[in-house]
Order: C-alpha cells, then sequence, then structure tokens
C-alpha cells in the first residue's frame, strides 16, 4: 500500500473518532431535536463559519466544478458570481429567517411554511420537494468518494471501493445518529484545513511547473478549442444569459436547502449570520482557484474520459504521494460532512412536516428525536442505495432536477416572509407549474442545466431553474391577486415587528 | 439618515457580477490572468467588504 493510502486511512479514521467524540462536546444532553438536529442553537461565528463552510462547499462541488472547467471552459465559472451574491442576499435573508425560527421554533422552512400559511398541503409540498432535492445530493457525495478513493490506490478495484464506502458510511450514519449536527460541526474543523493546505499546496507547486498562470490559460484555450466540442476560456456571447441565469438562480436556491437551512439555524444569533456573510466568500476565493485547476489538467497534458477523474488525477502526479493522500482525504472527509448534514436535514423534514397525521392547525406535540435519528439513518440507506446500485448518471441527472426543484419552493419560503398578500393556494399552483416546467425543461434539454428558449425566431438559452421560477412566480403572483388570501392575519401575526 | 438606506448599497454585487458583457473579455490581463478571471474574482472580495460594511453600519438595531 502506498504512503498516500496510509495517510488518507489515517485521516479518515481519525474524523470517525471525533465524530463520536462530538455528542460530548460543548454540553446538553442530546434530547430534544434543537440539541440533535441544531446543535442546540448554540453555535458560535467561527463554528458556524466552518460548518457552513463545509456543508455549501462540498466534495462533489471540488469534483465537479474544476471538471465542468475542464470538459465545458468558461461556462463552469459561473460558480463565481453564485456564490459572490449568495451572500449579500443571505445576508438580509437567513437572517430575517434566522430570527422568525428562533422565535416560533422551527427547525424547517416547512415548519415556516405550515406556521405561516396553515396549510397543511404547502407544507408538505416544501417538504418533499426538500427531501427530494436532497437526496441524489448525498449519493454525489458519495460518487465524488468513489472516483478519489479509486484514485488513491486505496481501493483499486470498484469491489474494494464499494467495500470501503460501505465501512466509511455505516460509519457516518452511526455518528450522526449519537451525535447529531455537532458530528459535522467539528469534523468539519479538520476537513477545513486540510481542503486550504491542499489548495495552497496546489498553487504553490503547480502552475510554477506548468510555466505560470499566463502559459496555463494558453494551453487551456488550445486545448478546449481542439476538443470535439470545441468552447473557450473566454465566455462566448450565446452563454452570456445562460451564465449569469444559472448564477442568480443557484444563489437564489443556496440557501433554501434543508441542509443550508439546518446550518444556519444552528447559529446562536442573526448576527452570526450576517458576520459569516462577510467571512464565507473566502470559500468562494478557494473554490474559484479550485476551479482553476480543471486548467491546469488541460495544460498538464491530462486527458480522461470521465472529467470528475480530472483533478484526482492531477494532484497524483504532482503531489508526492504521502500528501496526495492528505489531498484525498480533504476530499473524502468533505464527503462526509455534507452528508451527515444533508441526512439530518431531510430527517428534520420527514419526522417534523411529512410524518405528521393531525390537522394542519392544531397545536403539534413535539418531534421525538429518537424518530429524527433513525430517519436520518433510513436516508442515508437511502442514498447508499441511489448511488451504488443505480448508474452514476442517474444520480448526477436527479441532482440537477434536484436544483430545479429546490427553487420552486423559493415564492412559499422566502418571499412569504416579506409579502403579506400570497395565497396558499396560489403558492401551491405555483409551486407545481414551476415543477412540471423545470422537469420538463431539464428532460428536454436531455438533462443540462440549460434550457433554449425558442420566442419565434429567436433562441435564448438560459438556466432551466430560472425559466420554471418565473412560470411559478406568475402563476402564484396573479393567482394571489385574483384570490382573497387566507393568510394576511398570519402574516400580521408573524412576521411583522423585526427589522429587516 | 436612516441606516436602512445602507442595505441598498447589497445591489451592487448582483449588478458588477450578473452581466457578463462588462468582463467577458481576454484584456487587461493581470499575472497571467485574463480580465474574465481577474475581474470575478476581484468581486468576490469587493462584495465581502460590501457585505461587512454595511453589517457595521447596521449592527446593533436589533440584531445583535
Amino acid at each position: 500500500m502506498s504512503s498516500g493510502a496510509i495517510v488518507l486511512a489515517i485521516l479518515v479514521l481519525g474524523v470517525t473518532v471525533l465524530g463520536f467524540a462530538a455528542a460530548r462536546w460543548s454540553g446538553g444532553a442530546i434530547n430534544s431535536l434543537e440539541e440533535w438536529a441544531l446543535g442546540g442553537r448554540r453555535f458560535g461565528t467561527v463554528v458556524t463559519w466552518f460548518l457552513l463552510g463545509g456543508d455549501l462547499y462540498t466534495a462533489y462541488t471540488f469534483i465537479a466544478v474544476p471538471a465542468l472547467a475542464y470538459g465545458a471552459g468558461a461556462l463552469a465559472f459561473f460558480a463565481v458570481p453564485y456564490t459572490t451574491i449568495a451572500y449579500p442576499f443571505a445576508f438580509i435573508v437567513m437572517a430575517r429567517f434566522w430570527t422568525l425560527a428562533k422565535q416560533r421554533g422551527y427547525v424547517t422552512t416547512a415548519d415556516f411554511v405550515h406556521d405561516r400559511f396553515g396549510s397543511r398541503s404547502l407544507e408538505l409540498a416544501v417538504a418533499l420537494t426538500g427531501v427530494a432535492a436532497t437526496m441524489p445530493y448525498i449519493a454525489l457525495q458519495l460518487i465524488g468518494m468513489r472516483s478519489v478513493l479509486q484514485r488513491s490506490g486505496l481501493a483499486p478495484t470498484s469491489e474494494s471501493a464499494l467495500l470501503f464506502l460501505a465501512v466509511a458510511f455505516v460509519l457516518l450514519a452511526a455518528y450522526t445518529f449519537t451525535s447529531g449536527l455537532r458530528a459535522p460541526a467539528l469534523i468539519a474543523f479538520v476537513k477545513d484545513t486540510l481542503i486550504y493546505l491542499t489548495v495552497a499546496a496546489a498553487l504553490a507547486i503547480i502552475p510554477a511547473k506548468l510555466g505560470g498562470w499566463g502559459a496555463i490559460f494558453l494551453s487551456a484555450q488550445h486545448a478546449l478549442a481542439a476538443a470535439p466540442k470545441p468552447s473557450s476560456i473566454i465566455l462566448p456571447q450565446p452563454l452570456y444569459f445562460a451564465y449569469s441565469s444559472l448564477a442568480f438562480g443557484s444563489a437564489l436556491a443556496l440557501f433554501i436547502y434543508p441542509h443550508t437551512v439546518t446550518s444556519v439555524l444552528s447559529a446562536k444569533s442573526a448576527a452570526v449570520i450576517r458576520r459569516n456573510c462577510a467571512l464565507l466568500p473566502l470559500y468562494s476565493l478557494l473554490l474559484t482557484f479550485i476551479a482553476l485547476l480543471g486548467y491546469c489538467a488541460l495544460a498538464a497534458g491530462i486527458r480522461v474520459k470521465d472529467t470528475n477523474l480530472a483533478i484526482p488525477e492531477l494532484f497524483a502526479r504532482f503531489f508526492p504521494s504521502w500528501f496526495a493522500g492528505v489531498a484525498f482525504a480533504a476530499i473524502v472527509i468533505g464527503a462526509l460532512v455534507p452528508a451527515a448534514i444533508m441526512a439530518i436535514g431531510a430527517a428534520n423534514l420527514f419526522a417534523s412536516n411529512i410524518l405528521r397525521t393531525f390537522e394542519s392547525r392544531t397545536v403539534r406535540p413535539p418531534v421525538e428525536t429518537r424518530v429524527a435519528r433513525y430517519l436520518a439513518l433510513l436516508v442515508l440507506a437511502g442514498a447508499f442505495v441511489l448511488a451504488v446500485f443505480i448508474r452514476p448518471d442517474f444520480s448526477i441527472d436527479f441532482q440537477l432536477l434536484g436544483g430545479a426543484w429546490i427553487l420552486q419552493i423559493f415564492p412559499a419560503v422566502i418571499l412569504g416572509m416579506y409579502a403579506r398578500r400570497l395565497d396558499p393556494r396560489a403558492l401551491l399552483a405555483g409551486w407545481a407549474a414551476g415543477m412540471a416546467c423545470g422537469t420538463w425543461m431539464v428532460a428536454a434539454s436531455s438533462f443540462k442545466s440549460i434550457f433554449a428558449l425558442h420566442a419565434g425566431n429567436a433562441v435564448l438559452a438560459g438556466a432551466a431553474m430560472f425559466y420554471a421560477l418565473l412560470v411559478n412566480l406568475a402563476v402564484a403572483g396573479s393567482l394571489s391577486a385574483v384570490l382573497r388570501d387566507r393568510a394576511s392575519a398570519r402574516f400580521d401575526a408573524i412576521c411583522t415587528g423585526e427589522p429587516a | 439618515m436612516n441606516r436602512r438606506w445602507w442595505y441598498w448599497l447589497l445591489v451592487i454585487p448582483f449588478a458588477a457580477t450578473l452581466v457578463p458583457p462588462i468582463y467577458a473579455r481576454m484584456d487587461p490581463q493581470l499575472f497571467g490572468f485574463p480580465f474574465f478571471y481577474w475581474y470575478q474574482i476581484l468581486w468576490i472580495a469587493l462584495s465581502a467588504a460590501i457585505v461587512f460594511f454595511v453589517y457595521a453600519q447596521t449592527r446593533g438595531r436589533g440584531h445583535e
């Protein structure tokens, strides 16, 4: 076994111990849902920074974004404006959501929707959308892990990679069960230290060996132009709208994914969220340079069929074996952190919003933590099946659909905090229209995120998720104007009185 | 001045980064980086600075 494989194994075992030890961290017996699922809403600025960083910038992101740059050039860099504007947006919106959640005891977005609109069906729509968008996301974390494992030499054959994945996943499930959100919060410190180390080393070593950034951009341009599907390092004019609508739609969607909401609500104050919106862009900077590693792979002459292997291949070529082990560990642990948070977020939705048999207006008894814990196991098992027994393409397509779907809860969850006149029936109709439209557009463009909208002779390629949101808003807005809304009084009771 | 006005500054990053015609070009280059890249990287930092500024100007009003 190579030294890199040994380093990888040691680091992964180390964080497992940490995951179990997290149950004893920072007081509070884990006997309520708020303790298990939200760490008791007690995390300060630093913990939240690591937790959200580990949550938003997943292993899959670190593999897929440079893979897209490697395969499709400039378009991949929509991730830069996306992760730039997500923060000024969250600064306003998520700070407010945190405040409402704290006041009214919400654990999920669907809790808010139920309270704000008094509609069981809208609550169910929001919760089911969240779960459907999260499952393939967890599966993709596993797929990211698998490509690293095979390259690292720790599990060279697909059977041994599967065995390793299964063991890592059972351990992940076990410490998520015992420690709840505290496990990923603690492990996130290790993950991010390793990621920053890896990227710093990559930037110190690789560009110099390839003749500097000027030469890298030049040879990346040549390689992209010569590909069977030619592209460029400078965004071409026909892709302008696709680029900005992808960035805009993704930014609006980022903070309404269940796992993001879980991390946001675990902060101890709205000020922690606001401060983090100024601090988290450091990860965006990191992501940009990771994306540029895709160009480094092109410049280094790395030619792989599966673009997801471009970055592992680059690390294996330029790093000494033991340090490649550190880099691979960063990616594997970078998959475990968000997978745990996603499982908790989806379990919260299941336990709090889906498995309720009570009338919508009755006062609800608190959810039993035990139920949520077992549901988290179930979610992880489901994602494992999705990742292992079904073709990876399916998870990727499904996750792409998930992105278009999750944005369809935006009107109810986010606009619901600001717009008094929204009617729950109108929102449900808008959601249904947006879901149908988004699904159709993604499927019709053979599972690409960009849909070419034909209007007469003109063609406007834009993000399917964005077009679907427009349909959703048009339906929800116009029906709200027609219907005599039922929920204004609830808005007055819940959403007025606090600043921004 | 009403401190709420500061929130409007948060619109600037959207305007600066969501309009590719501004920056989808090769030149001027900086340290070997085409304009397309260093401009967007610069805006990560500028946007963070704007958010921090707005935070500093508005803190203490029911948020702390």
